[in-house]
């Protein structure tokens, strides 16, 4: 990463008649990161994008590429591209004729432009003999990878995706998930990418924001978004979790929802000190949730009556209701499956290391 | 099972079947033979020769024809470009307004051409509407416009306007936007996304809204008549005089036949290129 961003937003506003789609924007993007906006739909990440590529007009704010004020600039003039969520094939045109059009534009030779078509292909594992296909005959994830190599001979600065994954299933997004990763390494471009996923944010960026009601909770790398989150939002939308309103008791521990705090002064050491009578919410991930034998300790216990198991896949989900009513998730490894039945009175335990604390809230 | 239901489909479509062979089919059989039936003959009875499709060469019935169809041809250009920005608003643009536009052109409909155009003679003639307010106002005439070739092809652009403009809506709003928006973000013009984007993807509309307005248009008399005041004649005028004034139901076939050939030939060729299947909105 270089010393200056690739693309800043300065205080960007944009607004739809007397709705305010999106307040003040302020965002840095460095050279040749992947960088996420997530966010649930209606948050204002698909207006950001369609400002940042040129296809709406910021109502306020300054966009910067580089030294190059782009806001007022119009999208076919600007040197950025997307993938759209729909991927805008053209069906009119070939695989290989779809993949020149940028090139055909700049009045490339057609032979130099076959040449680049077809090393796109080879780059996005496709057969050469696609070239010559019509789009109707290609396959999701192979259209998929030709709006990617479309993108890439237009050669962008920066390239948007506007959720392009959302449309596959499951196996195909995850594989292609991968692969925009390695694109991504192997290519050296900037990559912005939105999408309402955090499991698709998680694997492929560099860094991840966190978009709501048009401004950002929270801009960070994946594992400190999902293991440090600044406030509930963050911390609910970033997949399964267990919060407990609690309040900082007399000794320097801190109490609430049922808990039972054993820290025994370890608490500074794990950041989840309080000064007495004041509150926060303290956050813990399902995985590190365990169920104690009668011998086990842990610093922090809680009873509760065990509801239901749910099988996902690899692992295994169990839902325990504590005594004031809080429903507690936890989520254990296939092998690692416990041997209580429903309706059993279980004791829960985690440990200071791998709680969070947000304080105030 | 298939087999039977194969069999069951073609017994319900035959009463509809029988209906378009006898009101479509019988009278284009009764026409084509009749063409080849010496001149002013009015029975199908007689030895077949060719003398009325000489006759269409002989005395420069020809002409008629490629008057025909160079005016069709210059009005359908006309209305494609008069169109497009109008059905591309319709399709993209005016949201409700569109239903009051489309409302308001098929009205115009409802009245009978003739009356339409004679609303035009009455608007256009010396004396009339312009030309009349124009010279008690300022004291100075001029001369009316009617009676040439320019104002039949006004005529016919004014009357076939709708079977131009619904297809070409239709055409239009089979373009992805967001196939516009991925050529402009990829550095094409407004005129590059016209000739590469919307062109070919609206393909379907721009033929059928060109072959109707062609076809009718080719066969149109009433403009030449009306408004053109016979400034010059018409194919569809020939084969009217041949089968009325002229008692020559042979030559009427004839040119009928030659005209019916040609439009005929350039509505296949046409409808083949085209996938009709995706302007019904039905998709393979």
């Amino acid at each position: 990463m270089t010393s200056q961003p690739i693309l800043r937003l300065r205080n960007v506003v944009k607004t739809f008649g007397s709705f305010t789609a999106l307040p003040g924007v302020n965002l840095d993007i460095e050279e040749g990161e992947f960088f996420t906006i997530v966010g649930p739909s209606g948050s204002g990440k698909s207006t950001l994008i369609r400002l940042l590529v040129g296809m709406d007009e910021v109502t306020e704010g300054e966009i910067w590429l580089r030294d190059r004020r782009i806001d007022q600039t119009p999208a076919n003039q600007r040197p950025t591209c997307m993938v759209f969520q729909s991927l805008a094939l053209f069906p009119h045109m070939s695989v290989g004729q779809n993949v020149e059009f940028p090139l055909k534009l700049r009045k490339v030779p057609a032979e130099k432009r076959r040449d680049r078509a077809l090393e796109l292909l080879d780059l996005l594992r496709l057969p050469q003999s696609y070239y010559s296909k019509r789009i109707s005959q290609c396959s999701g994830g192979e259209r998929q990878r030709v709006a990617l190599a479309r993108a890439l001979a237009f050669d962008p600065e920066i390239l948007f995706f506007d959720e392009p994954l959302s449309a596959l299933d499951y196996r195909l997004r995850k594989t292609l998930e991968k692969e925009l990763k390695d694109l991504h390494s192997r290519t050296g471009k900037t990559f912005v990418y939105i999408t309402h996923s955090l499991e698709e944010a998680m694997v492929m960026s560099d860094r991840i924001a966190i978009m709501n009601k048009g401004h950002f909770e929270q801009i960070a790398v994946a594992d400190e978004i999902y293991g440090r989150p600044v406030n509930r939002f963050v911390a609910e939308f970033m997949g399964e979790v267990n919060l407990f309103d609690v309040t900082g008791t007399d000794g320097g521990g801190l109490s609430g929802a049922g808990l039972e705090s054993h820290m025994n002064g370890h608490a500074e050491t794990c950041g989840v000190a309080m000064a007495p009578g004041a509150t926060g919410t303290l956050m813990v991930r399902p995985e590190y949730v365990r169920f104690l034998a009668s011998s086990d300790t842990a610093d922090f216990t809680l009873r509760g009556i065990l509801h239901g198991e749910y099988a996902l896949g690899s692992r295994i989900q169990y839902e325990v209701e504590t005594l004031g009513g809080q429903v507690i998730t936890v989520e254990k490894l296939r092998e690692d499956r416990v041997d209580r039945q429903p309706g059993a009175e279980v004791v829960l335990g985690f440990d200071g290391d791998h709680v969070h604390l947000i304080r105030g809230q | 099972m298939e087999r039977h239901d194969r069999k069951l489909g073609l017994l319900s479509a035959m009463p509809l079947g029988l209906i378009l062979v006898l009101s479509f089919l019988a009278p284009l059989v009764v026409v084509a033979v009749f063409s080849v039936m010496p001149a002013k003959v009015f029975t199908l009875a007689h030895m077949p020769d060719f003398s009325a499709y000489s006759v269409f060469f002989e005395r420069g019935y020809y002409k008629s024809l490629l008057w025909s169809l160079a005016m069709a041809l210059i009005a359908t250009l006309a209305l494609f470009l008069v169109c497009w920005p109008l059905a591309f608003g319709m399709a993209k643009v005016f949201g409700r307004f569109t239903l009051v536009l489309t409302v308001a052109v098929v009205m115009s409909l409802f009245v009978s051409e003739n009356i339409r155009l004679f609303g035009w003679v009455l608007t256009l003639m010396k004396g009339g509407l312009f030309e009349g307010y124009f010279r008690s106002l300022t004291g100075i005439g001029f001369d009316s416009p009617l009676y040439n070739t320019g104002i039949i092809i006004f005529g016919l652009v004014y009357v076939y306007l709708p079977f131009m403009l619904f297809p070409l809506a239709q055409g239009i709003s089979m373009v992805p936007d967001d196939t516009r928006q991925a050529a402009a973000d990829l550095g094409a013009s407004r005129w590059q996304i016209l000739c590469q984007v919307e062109l070919p993807l609206a393909a379907p509309g721009i033929m059928v809204g060109s072959l109707l307005t062609f076809v009718l248009a080719a066969g149109a008399l009433a403009e030449s008549k009306i408004l053109g005041g016979q400034a010059v004649i018409v194919i569809a005028d020939d084969i009217e005089t041949a089968f009325t004034f002229g008692q020559n139901w042979p030559l009427g076939a004839a040119l009928s036949m030659v005209l019916i050939v040609i439009i005929g030939g350039l509505a296949l060729f046409g409808v083949s290129r085209i996938d009709l299947d995706a302007i019904m909105g039905r998709k393979r």
